[in-house]
Order: C-alpha cells, then sequence, then structure tokens
C-alpha cells in the first residue's frame, strides 16, 4: 500500500507516494538520488546513513518514511551548501579526519548534530558524540581533532 | 618544486568524500540494471542432490554453474573454489546460484521459495579434526600447505641448554568490516565484460573472470570504483564475486549489480586465519634463547585461498624480533568445513607476534628475570640472520625505539604506581611490544609471479598521470604515490594526475596488498619519473618501467631460504589498561607508540595509518570476538560482531623513528599493516601486569578473565 507523504527535503517542500514503511534511507537513495547517505550495515549499528530530521540525528536505515510526514530532513547534500559544512570540511581535511570516506557523510552530520548542542565540545563530549559512528579506518582521534578544530574555527557559528 | 617529502599535503580524494559526491559502487546506476542475491548453502559439507526451483516471473533468471562458459574455479593462487557450487557444498555461506532480476522484493521472495535437497556428509569442523580426517576435503593430509623451515643446529641447542619452555598460543577469527560491503557490477556490451567494484587487486579480478567466462584478455575489463576500505578482505574475495556478475551480465545481457548486506559479508566473506601456535624455546644459562622449535597451525577453512603464503608469512615471523639461531618450525594450513580464511592486514604476522611476544614474556617470568632486560639481550641487530637465514643489511633500531616508547608512556613509573595500587586493589597494567613487518610480497613473489610495471603519461600541457593497478582504498596511496612523482619530477603537485585503476588503461603493477604500494610501486613510479624527466622537453612522453629484484638479495623458494623481504619495517608499541576487579572488564588507559618506516612520505597519511592500525589490533585483541559452533559463524550480525568505537579507545600517541632504505623511494619502508601487529600482545601484556595471570589466547575475554582470576594462575 502507498502512502502520499510531504516533508521538507534539503530545504525544499516534496511529496512522494511509497509505503509508508519504506526506509527513509532508500526514498533518499533510490527516490531522490541523494546518494551521499550510505549504508554500512542497515540495523542501527554503523551511523554511516545519520542524517538530521527535526533537529535530531537519526539512522535513517531504521526510519520508516512514513514517520517523517511534515518534518524536516537534512542529509550532506543540503547540508553542504551551508557556512557550518565548509568549516567542517577544513577541519575534516586539516585534521586528517578522511580515509575511505565511507563513515564520512555520517560522520559530518554526527559532527553538526554534536555541535549544535555543544559548540565548544570536550573530547569526551565529542567521542560520545560520534560514538554511534563507526569508523574502521581511522581510529578516530583524526575525526576527533577535527570536530574540535571546526569548534575552534567555527566560533560562533553554532 | 622543492617540498620536503614528509610534509602533509591536501588530499584530492577527499574533498568529495566529505561532501557525499565520491561515488562507491553502490552508488551506480546504469541503465536497465538488474540486481542479484546468492543462493548459499545452508550446510557445511553435502552433496547437492537436486534443487527445486519456484516458476520465475518474467524478467527473473537463475545464475550457477550452467552459465559459467570457462573454469568454474576461481584462480587465486591455485584454482580451488568454484564461482557457483558444483555438486557439492563445503561451508555454511558458499554460493551456490544468483537469483537475478528487476526488484529487490520479487528477489528475495524466490530466494525464500527454493529449496535445495543436501545429503549431508561428516563435517570437519575443528583443526584437529581436520588434521586427523577420514574423508579429507583436500589433498591426503587435509593441509593446503604442509611446510617446514630450519636453520642451524637443533641438536646442539638442545644440548646445550640449560633452560627449555614451551607454550601454546591460541588467537581468533577477525572480520574486516570495512565500512563499504562488497559490491560489483558487471556490465555486457558488445562482446566485452567490465566489471565495476569496491576491489584492492584489478588485475587479479581480471584474471579469474578471463578465466570464468574463457574470455580472451582484451574482452575483459575492471575499473576500481572509490572503495571505502578494504584491510584485505578486497584482495581475494572480489575474484569470486566479479566472475559472478560476469556470468550474470552475460547471460542477461544487462548491467547485473550483486552489492552485499552487512550480516551477509560478515558471515560468508573471507576473514584472518584462526591459529594455534605452539612454541618451545631452549635457553642457555646466560639467558640467551639458543634455539626454537615451532608449530603453527592455521584454520584455513573450506578452500585455500590465499592460505599458503599467510602462512609463510606466520612462519618468517615466528621468531619475532629475536635472533634465535637454531630454528625448525613447521607449518600446516589445514581445510576445515568452515567460510574461507584470507587476507587481512598483517596476513599472517599478528598471530606469530601475539605467540612469540607472549611466549618469551613468559620465559622471562619463569626464569624470573626482567622481561626487557631478557627480550633485548636476545634482540635482532645489524648483521643477524631472519628465520630463513636472510641477512639484516640495515640498522635495527629496535633498542632505541623501545627507550623512547618507556619514556613517552613513563612505563617505569606506572609499573612501580600500578604495584602500590594493586595493594589496594586497583588493578592497571601496563604493556609492551616489539614487532617488524617485511614489505612487499614474500620470497621471490615480486619478481616470479607480480613483476610490476607502472607506466607514467606526459601530455603537452606538462600534466603527467600516473598509470598504476594500485587503488585508493582509502590508504592514501594516490596522494602518496602523486607525491613521489612531483617530487622527482620536480613540478607542482597538481600536475600529477591519479586515477582510480581501469584496465584498460593501467598496466599490470600488482595488487594493493602487503604493503607494497609505497616501497615496491612508489619506487617504480620514481624510476619512472626519472626516466620522464630527461625526456621532459618533449611533447608527449611516456615511460614504462618495470620490477627488478635488488642485487645481493636471494631467495630458495624450494627450500625457504634467504631473504625472505628486501626491507623490514619495526615497530614498538605499549598500552596501559585498567581491569575492572569484579567484572574482569578491561578498559585502555593509553596507547603509545614508536616506528621505523624509514621515511614518511606524508605524516599525516601515515599517523592515519598508525591510529587506524592500532584501533583495528586493539579490536583484534579484545572485543573482536567470532566464533563457529557446527560450521556456523555465530557472532555474523553487525549487532553481535563488534569493532571498536570512539569511546573504547584514548588518544594514540606515536613518533617515527627513520632508518631509511635505499630500495623504497626517498628512503621509504612498509607501513599499512605494521600498525596492527603490535597492539594485541601489547594489550595482553597489560593484561597479565595488572592480574598476575598468564594469558595465550585473544581475543581476551572478560568471562576467561574471570576464569582465571579465580584458577588463580
Ligand atoms: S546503515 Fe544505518 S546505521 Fe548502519
Ligand atoms: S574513513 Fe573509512 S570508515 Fe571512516
Amino acid at each position: 500500500m502507498e502512502n502520499k507523504i510531504r516533508f521538507t527535503l534539503n530545504f525544499k517542500t516534496v511529496e512522494i507516494s511509497a509505503s509508508p514503511l519504506k526506509r527513509l534511507l532508500d526514498v533518499l537513495r533510490e527516490d531522490f538520488s541523494l546518494t551521499g547517505t550510505k549504508e554500512g550495515c542497515g540495523e542501527g549499528e554503523c551511523g554511516a546513513c545519520s542524517i538530521i530530521v527535526d533537529g535530531e540525528l537519526v539512522n535513517s536505515c531504521l526510519y520508516p518514511v512514513g514517520r517523517v510526514e511534515g518534518k524536516e530532513v537534512l542529509t550532506i547534500e543540503g547540508f553542504r551548501s551551508t557556512p557550518e559544512f565548509e568549516v567542517l570540511r577544513e577541519s575534516f581535511e586539516e585534521a586528517g579526519a578522511v580515509q575511505c570516506g565511507f563513515c564520512t557523510p555520517g560522520m559530518i552530520m554526527a559532527a553538526e548534530f554534536l555541535l549544535r548542542k555543544y559548540p565548544h565540545p570536550t573530547e569526551e563530549q565529542i567521542r560520545k558524540g560520534i560514538s554511534g559512528n563507526l569508523c574502521r579506518c581511522t581510529g578516530y582521534d583524526m575525526i576527533v581533532k577535527a570536530i574540535k578544530l571546526a569548534s575552534e574555527r567555527g566560533d560562533g557559528l553554532w | 618544486m622543492e617540498f620536503n617529502i614528509s610534509q602533509s599535503v591536501r588530499r584530492e580524494d577527499v574533498p568529495d568524500k566529505i561532501a557525499g559526491i565520491a561515488k562507491y559502487i553502490g552508488d551506480y546506476k546504469f541503465k536497465d540494471m538488474l540486481y542479484a542475491r546468492t543462493l548459499r548453502s545452508t550446510e557445511a559439507r553435502a552433496i547437492i542432490k537436486n534443487i527445486v526451483f519456484p516458476k520465475l516471473p518474467d524478467g527473473y533468471c537463475i545464475v550457477d554453474k550452467g552459465d559459467v562458459p570457462g573454469r568454474n574455479r576461481v584462480k587465486i593462487i591455485d584454482y580451488d573454489m568454484p564461482f557457483f557450487a558444483d555438486g557439492v557444498v563445503n561451508y555454511i555461506g558458499e554460493p551456490i546460484a544468483l537469483v537475478v532480476g528487476k526488484d529487490k522484493r520479487v528477489i528475495e521472495s524466490i530466494l525464500s521459495q527454493i529449496r535445495v535437497e543436501y545429503q549431508r556428509i561428516e563435517p570437519i569442523l575443528s583443526v584437529e579434526d581436520g588434521l586427523n580426517a577420514e574423508k579429507p576435503i583436500f589433498g591426503d593430509n587435509n593441509c593446503f600447505s604442509d611446510y617446514t623451515i630450519s636453520k642451524g643446529d637443533m641438536v646442539s641447542a638442545k644440548r646445550r641448554a640449560k633452560f627449555v619452555y614451551e607454550g601454546e598460543y591460541e588467537t581468533g577469527y577477525q572480520e574486516q568490516f570495512y565500512l563499504e560491503p562488497q559490491g560489483m557490477i558487471g556490465v555486457y556490451e558488445e562482446g566485452k565484460v567490465s566489471i565495476y567494484g569496491s576491489i584492492q587487486c584489478p588485475y587479479y579480478v581480471k584474471n579469474a573472470v578471463e578465466e570464468c567466462l574463457g574470455f580472451e584478455p582484451y574482452r575483459v575489463r575492471i575499473v576500481q570504483t572509490t572503495t571505502g576500505g578494504g584491510f584485505g578482505g578486497k584482495e581475494d574475495y572480489p575474484s569470486l564475486i566479479g566472475g559472478q556478475v560476469a556470468c550474470a551480465a552475460l547471460k542477461t545481457k544487462k548491467p547485473v549489480c550483486l552489492i552485499f548486506e552487512r550480516n551477509e559479508d560478515i558471515e560468508v566473506t573471507t576473514k584472518r586465519h584462526p591459529s594455534k601456535i605452539r612454541l618451545k624455546s631452549y635457553i642457555d644459562e646466560n639467558y640467551r634463547v639458543l634455539g626454537m622449535e615451532g608449530d603453527i597451525v592455521l584454520d584455513a577453512g573450506a578452500y585455500s585461498g590465499l592460505s599458503s603464503v599467510v602462512l609463510q608469512r606466520a612462519m618468517f615471523a615466528s621468531a619475532g624480533v629475536y635472533n634465535i639461531e637454531n630454528l625448525v618450525v613447521r607449518g600446516r594450513a589445514v581445510a576445515t568445513n568452515k567460510v574461507v580464511s584470507g587476507a587481512f592486514r598483517g596476513f599472517g604476522a599478528p598471530q606469530a607476534f601475539f605467540a612469540i611476544e607472549m611466549h618469551m614474556e613468559h620465559i622471562a617470568r619463569e626464569l624470573g628475570i626482567d622481561p626487557f632486560e631478557f627480550k633485548l639481550s636476545n634482540i635482532l641487530r645489524q648483521g643477524d640472520r631472519s628465520t630463513t637465514g636472510g641477512l639484516y643489511r640495515d640498522r635495527i633500531l629496535l633498542p632505541e625505539m623501545v627507550n623512547r616508547v618507556i619514556k613517552m608512556s613513563s612505563l617505569e613509573e606506572k609499573k612501580k604506581a600500578f604495584k602500590e595500587k594493586r595493594k589496594i586493589g586497583k588493578l592497571n597494567g601496563i604493556g609492551l611490544s616489539m614487532f617488524f613487518h617485511g614489505g612487499g610480497f614474500t620470497g621471490s613473489g615480486e619478481r616470479d609471479h607480480i613483476k610490476g610495471r607502472v607506466r607514467l603519461v606526459k601530455d603537452d600541457k606538462g600534466y603527467v598521470e600516473i598509470l598504476v593497478s594500485n587503488v585508493e582504498m582509502g590508504q592514501g596511496a594516490g596522494t602518496t604515490l602523486r607525491k613521489i612523482a612531483a617530487k622527482t619530477l620536480e613540478v607542482p603537485l597538481s600536475k600529477i594526475i591519479f586515477n582510480n585503476p581501469d584496465t584498460d588503461r593501467v598496466p599490470d603493477s600488482g595488487p594493493t596488498v602487503a604493503s607494497r604500494t609505497t616501497v615496491i610501486v612508489g619506487k617504480l613510479v620514481q624510476e619512472a619519473s626519472e626516466k620522464l624527466k630527461e625526456r621532459w622537453s618533449e611533447d608527449r612522453v611516456e615511460v614504462e618501467v618495470q620490477y627488478k629484484y635488488p642485487e645481493g638479495f636471494y631467495w630458495d623458494n624450494d627450500r625457504f631460504e634467504g631473504d625472505a623481504y628486501t626491507s623490514y619495517s619495526w615497530g614498538v608499541n605499549a598500552v596501559e589498561v585498567e581491569v575492572d576487579p569484579t567484572t574482569c572488564e578491561v578498559k585502555i588507559n593509553g596507547v603509545w607508540a614508536v616506528f621505523d618506516i624509514g621515511s614518511a612520505i606524508d605524516e599525516r597519511i601515515v599517523k592515519g595509518q598508525i591510529d587506524g592500525g592500532i584501533v583495528q589490533g586493539l579490536g583484534y585483541a579484545s572485543i573482536e570476538v567470532m566464533e563457529d559452533r557446527s560450521g556456523k559463524i555465530m557472532q555474523r550480525k553487525s549487532t553481535d560482531y563488534t569493532i571498536p568505537t570512539s569511546m573504547d579507545v584514548p588518544e594514540i600517541k606515536s613518533e617515527l623513528m627513520c632508518e631509511p632504505y635505499g630500495g623504497g623511494p626517498f628512503g621509504a619502508k612498509a607501513l599499512g599493516e605494521l600498525t596492527l601487529v603490535g597492539a594485541a600482545p601489547a594489550y595482553a601484556l597489560a593484561i597479565e601486569d595488572a592480574l598476575g595471570v598468564k594469558i595465550n589466547k585473544i581475543p581476551v575475554r572478560p568471562e576467561h578473565l574471570m576464569e582465571v582470576v579465580q584458577n588463580g594462575k
């Protein structure tokens, strides 16, 4: 059974017909061709599919699209046009926080969410904030440093 | 342009990865693309009596052994595993067929309706059973490989020995858990098959697909897509699924996409070999280790894959960083009816170094002497001989490196303080490991098998493209090779181009494995750049160079004698832990590391490798538990198989010490795998320090620790 579902996607109102049970991740990747959001596990374990829905960080692989009705969805594709993204991009590059990059879009969304909550996070808060996002390449240090760097650079942005 | 080669530069691949623009295999959409899912064996060992398929809707088909036009065996080292099971299955998860079609849900429903009738055969479920098999899976003795290396005079060593110490060490499976699961797309166009995928070794896949299809080389093309991590896991396995999607594309004449789900990837793809290693040392009254006997048994799983070479690397590392002049080591890779073991960063070395590092510590404790003094007095020096009699030609900085790590970690002060703390029930400990990794293929592999070729092409605008088959999979290979070329040519980095390899364009410079991309391929890039420089004034220039085995080295592959590697990188790690007295849970409080990798080509990339490798090594030693029961992997979901999160590891403090290698580009040596090798023994030794127990097995699990603590030993 398909429903009409309306929501805001990356600052624009959109409407689709889909089964309300379809995973938001699939809707983003298949129906909207927004492939920046990755699937690393499909079980809520890895955070590669992280996006922001109404200001909350969610795993889009566990999120049925029916629940998104009337909400605001932000993915890496929308976020990348913001000044906050620019600061994070620069810091991630400079700190060496990216290797294979498969975890990165999700990590960036987690970082954005964290910085909205704590504009000047401690190392502890950063480590906690990204603990739902697995990275197999970096061992996390350089990601933690990148977020720290972004919080200093983007002083006042968040 | 002048720049210091070690100074970090911007990585060209990174901005698109951050912005979500980089295209991984799952982000590709070809016109009329079909999807595939795999029908797999549910039996560990059986004959397939019959398969009953449901009536297939229009546009859906089955691809199986009958659709393999060439040879239904994947060429890895030998031709052993079939692309699709051929009448028998040898492990749970072995591929039998693909279901191919447009809609993934319909494919799922077809899969669930297929009935496979099996006739069971008694499976071999452990290496012990495998060594006494009545019905071997492979050959007569059920070992894919059974080797012995020896040097010196064991008889005299035994006679002179005052002490003998024997121990057995065990290591478990480890899953690579690259964040991007395995995936490939096969496309058939005008008589030619192109395979796109997440891979480490384009030419391995190409060779395998050519044989699978029985196609001439020009009819098979492999294109690497942005690869979300490999760690060895995308060395061998992609040859299998590459052949499968090739057959499917050929049959349907449409693009066919096969992407694994995470749980499927965990359960059925290759993993690090579980090992059992027995070491027996003969020691004289001055605490010199005169001789050692070793027995290494690897659980290879159902097919040989890369096991023979993994086993060799484990055997060659069996004496660790110690100069043991008399030695006999036997190694066997045993066939079992389990998932195939394969390549994982370290490739046999993590198992061997765990064993020898624990062994040396245990000897010292048994003899009541200081472990550091004992280890350092037996340590390898320039001019000593390796386990295969090869010469250590360059300076070995281990004593300095050990001192530095001791300083960085305040190891001595901590040891004292922890002793006091233990009196009040606080269980802290610190452990230190020493290790090496040989760069490039073992023995004469680079000379006899790989014969890597590198090509550079300069256009009339002065842009130079590096054409190699080595891939960027996150480790920074693209940037590293570009820097080597730019520095040699004395041109700005922006003039050097590196693209993901496409076998229609790049020569075979070998696979992206064995920590060889910088030290071996990078050296070839440097040589090619030197040649190109001489012809710089010409409009368009193409130069190609091929690997030459360095002079003065020697390897006898039948006897395993000589220089197993042409260069060695070295490492020292310290790990500090705190053990909960009630639950025996272990928290890592600090990690310190010093590596000698020759000169660093890019310090930031190097640090990335160090951090990532150490954390994988710590996971291997601690939480990455994977066991099998009745041939079935128990932790086969991402919810059950856990890898370290940002909360599980502290900041890693690392430094470099440099003994440059003349045979590497700008003095660089191997890096990627080395970083993983020492973490596990350092972690286990830290726990030993905290609890005063002996640890012979990783991963170290709190349940086991509790037992050990309760039994008082
Ligand atoms: S794909 Fe959603 S958490 Fe891993
Ligand atoms: S960069 Fe590869 S998983 Fe994070």
